[in-house]
């Protein structure tokens, strides 16, 4: 073995032969971007292909070039190689940024012309194309109640199947039914409106209703409880895999039997982590739009009964808004769609700052 | 994992150890559980002494609670069949009152007397719309989950990263509502600057107008799964153990390498489930294309021109005016998305449980 | 091969917080010098500041100069990378690449310095591998993942991968102390063998280990809680364990102390 050791080269190839490195001076990449972007503007602006923006696109693309070049050149390839790969990440983080700022900023400016008393006082009800009035009460009352169906069908559902996968499911049927809630998540929830509305709509609910379709916020809420439920298991699922397996064992041993030890033990040990998931799922929810559109019959009148007739929801609300002639209806639908964001992201600030402080998710 | 203490927690009551053998097949239904139970409660009486009368109450609950999980877990399965059995059911009186071939026809008039749809065109939107979106994002996504995980300051990153999070939240139609007022105008400029310089390339091509073209739709889509494959991914390269991490860098490695040798191999199956869970997302997302998309049949690689459509889009464009024909055409047409999704979901988990299987058995 | 490392005046920080000061030392080539101390006396954070892994921590630096043949590492035109190439590092607990396979994970510095050739990177590979005392167990399965050995094989893979690259000072930072006493002793034989070729510094808390393996101890300690570790006393091992001219390394070997 030591005769192997001895037996090297005089200097071994992954050894550099010393410490120093020659490295590209703290001006060097700022002065290739300036460079990078003055040959860009006379190529660009020079023939006239294009504006200021391929101006940035070409100057981005020289830089890139010219710093990989002048890194090579001085520091060697290893670190070329690092350094382009850094600026490509730091461009990426740049360039999708952009569009998101867009989306907020439009989303504020535009969304605050119509955020007012009327706005979410009245319904649209007998509004008109020439009418500037006009409100979502109707699309909010018709989210509430029907994301509120829809969570009282999912939580206890979700958090019993979830309870059947970690407590109780053992071997193959267990590993198909978590298997399947996995492949649940990616059902596209048009699928899930077109499955309520076969489902509920079309077949069930005409045997009471003399054979009329009915379409309702209940159909509504079915569709998004479709959506929801996969959600609502899978972090259940997690968060009871979180809890301590002494402490089961603790109530185990103290002769308590397992139903109860998952009801009193386990759940509320877990109980933060799942409100966390239930609202998570419950914003995602409220934002749907398309099984809304197919299942809810839409309506521009309040309807407080979930069970019968055509109810609105805030985002089939933008949608329609959107879709809409008159000139007025572009405000409604961005003030609407300001309104919505806000209700999903207070949603999920609350969500993760529970998660936050719940300390069995790390 | 919760099989020996239990066995030990009956034990000690005095339980009889034959329940164990009982209880699983027993548990489908919670009457037949209870029925043996109550007769063997004297049994248990002498065994367990004063406590054991209460005891065997507990043990029918436990039963009833257990058949009760079980019929919860198995909703999941008795929902997505009946979403297939539901869909079909709908779905094969319209295509057989279908006059043209369903795979091939390139048009949709589902509610004429002779009614002719088909959802080739359809399809093509989808998977060209989703892959371009996905073209776009991942790269992108992957960039800046590196950024926040370990490129930027740790505070920095941490807070980008809860508002990634939140965008990811955004719904849908916002973005749609957006991509048609605001994003379709530089879309615009773009298409007709491409068109002018590369219009010689049949992707560029045509004579507008541009606008509400493929090319608007995929990047909407793109910027929508932006941040649900960056949320995911950053999640995972940020669980990649340090010691991984100081290994590669006391090796040497510059930063890159130490993320080529320690993170992306590590994060590399969490990678995969973030892209197709993007890519599910892509394929499924009806409102922003259906208010971002021209709305046209026909297959064309064009992306620039007026045009396009999903099974989606269309779904959400032509709910409106269906009559019952045309619901169940447009239902056979979401039976195929439903098909596509399922197998590109599958393939994804399998991909992924068989990775966290080898992972875990070498570990 | 190995080198002679000379601190002068090392002090290290985690942000605001000193975690040593004024550590001044001369450790010599082709010998194993042995850190020990008390917990929180700064022995690891100057194992790490040697080959220039303190800084990754965030908020992380060090001050004062260390040189291995005369170089500073902590010169401004001094290449990271090429440091911890010179002077590797194994850590407390394995931690062997997840995702490769024992070859790879061998080879893995190799191939980050461009070593392509197959036939170098498995001599080199075997070499190591024997080295580190492993071949034998593991020459039949290289391909399979190298996360599924034994602690004690995991700790020697990655040994035989800090020394593929053939660095001049090897550190380790309590190298067994994930490990069992088997695994220990086969680790400690190893380190017999590796200061033929390597300089080899390592971090205890086990001072019979300590007594064992090193030519020279070097005590750390620190006056309470939040003060900055200190160099108590360097000397022979034996020097050190037999008759310590500090009244605190008397009292930390004799065990009243720590």
């Amino acid at each position: 073995m030591t005769t192997t050791l001895t037996s090297h080269r005089s200097r071994p190839p992954a050894q550099p032969s010393t410490l120093k490195a020659k490295r590209l001076p703290a001006y060097a990449s700022p002065a290739i971007a300036v460079a990078a972007l003055l040959v860009a503007a006379a190529l660009v602006l020079g023939t006239g292909v294009g504006g200021p923006v391929l101006v940035v696109v070409v100057g981005a693309l020289l830089y890139l070039a010219g710093l990989f070049a002048a890194a090579t050149r001085v520091e060697g390839r290893r670190s070329a190689r690092d350094r382009a790969w850094s600026a490509l990440i730091h461009s990426a983080f740049v360039l999708a940024v952009l569009p998101l700022a867009s989306v907020v900023w439009t989303l504020v400016s535009k969304g605050v012309e119509r955020l007012d008393g009327n706005f979410f006082g009245t319904s649209m009800n007998n509004i008109g194309a020439r009418d500037p009035q006009g409100g979502a009460y109707h699309a909010i009352v018709g989210t509430l109640q029907q994301v509120g169906i829809a969570t009282l069908i999912t939580v206890p559902l979700g958090i019993l199947c979830a309870i059947y996968i970690v407590e109780y499911g053992r071997g193959r049927f267990a590993f198909t039914i978590r298997f399947f809630v996995d492949v649940m998540t990616g059902i596209p929830s048009i699928v899930s409106g077109l499955f309520i509305l076969a489902f509920w709509v079309l077949i069930v609910s005409p045997v009471f209703n003399d054979g009329r379709p009915g379409f309702s916020g209940f159909a509504a809420a079915l569709a998004l409880a479709v959506l929801m439920l996969p959600t609502v298991v899978r972090s259940t699922e997690e968060m009871l895999r979180l809890v301590p397996a002494p402490l089961r064992e603790g109530a185990y041993a103290l002769g308590v039997a397992k139903w109860k030890t998952i009801l009193r033990v386990v759940l509320p040990t877990a109980l933060p982590g799942i409100v966390t998931g239930v609202m998570l799922a419950v914003a995602r929810a409220a934002g749907e739009t398309a099984p809304v559109l197919l299942v809810a019959g839409g309506g521009a009148a309040i309807n407080f009964n979930p069970f019968e007739n055509n109810q609105s929801s805030l985002a089939l609300y933008v949608y329609q808004q959107a879709g809409d002639a008159s000139k007025y209806a572009p405000a409604r639908a961005w003030t609407a769609a300001l309104t919505l964001v806000a209700l999903v992201l207070i949603l999920t600030i609350a969500a993760k700052l529970l998660a936050r402080r719940n300390r069995l998710s790390r | 994992m919760g099989e020996t203490p239990q066995r030990s927690a009956h034990a000690g009551t005095g339980g009889n150890p034959v329940t164990e053998g009982h209880e699983r097949p027993a548990g489908a239904s919670a009457r037949v559980a209870e029925a043996p139970l109550r007769t063997r409660t004297p049994d248990e009486n002498g065994m367990g002494g004063g406590g054991a009368l209460p005891r065997a109450k507990a043990f029918g609950a436990e039963r009833a609670f257990r058949a009760l999980a079980l019929a919860a877990g198995t909703a999941v399965l008795v929902i997505i069949a009946a979403i297939a059995v539901f869909l079909i059911a709908k779905a094969v009186p319209a295509l057989r009152a279908n006059t043209e071939n369903f795979w091939t026809y390139e048009g949709w008039s589902p509610n004429d007397s002779q009614p002719k749809f088909g959802i080739g065109t359809l399809a093509f939107g989808t998977v060209l719309t989703a892959a371009l979106a996905l073209l776009v994002a991942v790269p992108v996504a992957l960039g800046i989950a590196l950024y926040l995980s370990h490129y930027a300051p740790r505070r920095v990153g941490t807070t980008l990263g809860f508002l990634i999070d939140l965008l990811a939240a955004v719904p849908s139609v916002v973005f749609g509502l957006w991509g048609r007022d605001v994003f379709v105008n530089p879309v615009r400029d773009f298409s007709a600057w491409l068109n002018e310089y590369f219009g010689w390339i049949p992707l560029f091509g045509g004579d507008g107008p541009f606008g509400r073209s493929i090319m608007l739709g995929s990047l909407v889509l793109a910027i929508m799964v932006l941040p649900i494959i960056t949320s995911l991914s950053r999640e995972v390269f940020l669980q990649t153990p340090t010691m991984n991490e100081e290994a590669a860098l006391a090796l040497g490695a510059t930063r890159w390498e130490m993320l080529r040798t320690a993170v992306l191999p590590y994060g590399k199956p969490g990678i995969i489930a973030a892209v197709m869970l993007g890519l599910g997302r892509a394929l499924g997302e009806t409102i922003a294309l259906a208010m971002t998309l021209g709305i046209t049949f026909g297959i064309s690689f064009n992306l620039i021109q007026n045009g396009g459509n999903t099974i989606a889009a269309n779904i959400a464009n032509a709910f409106g005016e269906a009559n019952a024909n045309g619901r169940g055409a447009l239902i056979a047409s979401g039976l195929v998305l439903f098909a596509i999704t399922l197998i590109v979901n599958i393939t994804a988990r399998a991909i992924i449980y068989r990775r966290r299987e080898f992972t875990e058995s070498a570990a | 091969m190995a080198k002679r490392v000379d601190a002068t005046n090392v002090t290290a920080y985690y942000g605001g917080f000193k975690a040593i000061e004024d550590i001044n030392l001369t450790v010599e080539p082709k010998t194993v010098t042995a850190l020990i101390g008390p917990s929180g006396c700064g022995k690891s954070t100057f194992l790490r500041s040697i080959n220039r892994m303190h800084e990754v921590l965030p908020g992380a630096r060090v001050e004062g100069s260390l040189t291995i043949d005369g170089q500073n590492i902590y010169d401004r035109d001094v290449d990271v990378t090429a440091v911890r190439r010179t002077i590797g590092m194994v850590f407390q607990r394995p931690n062997p690449f997840p995702t490769m396979s024992i070859f790879d994970n061998v080879v893995a510095g190799l191939r980050l310095n461009g070593v392509k050739r197959k036939s170098v990177l498995a001599e080199t590979a075997e070499k190591a591998l024997r080295s580190a005392n492993l071949w034998d167990e593991v020459k039949d399965r290289l391909a399979k993942p190298g996360a599924g050995l034994s602690g004690g094989q995991q700790q020697r893979l990655c040994i035989a991968r800090t020394i593929a690259v053939e660095p001049q000072v090897v550190l380790m930072d309590e190298p067994c102390s994930a490990l069992d006493p088997i695994s220990t002793l086969a680790i400690e034989d190893l380190m017999f063998q590796l200061k033929d070729k390597f300089t080899i510094i390592i971090v205890t808390h086990n001072m019979q280990q300590a007594a064992r393996v090193s030519d020279r101890t070097a005590f750390f300690s620190i006056e309470k809680t939040g003060d900055p570790g200190r160099l108590i006393e360097y000397d022979n091992t034996q020097k050190i364990f037999s008759n310590p001219a500090q009244k605190k390394t008397e009292d930390y070997i004799t065990g009243r102390f720590g």
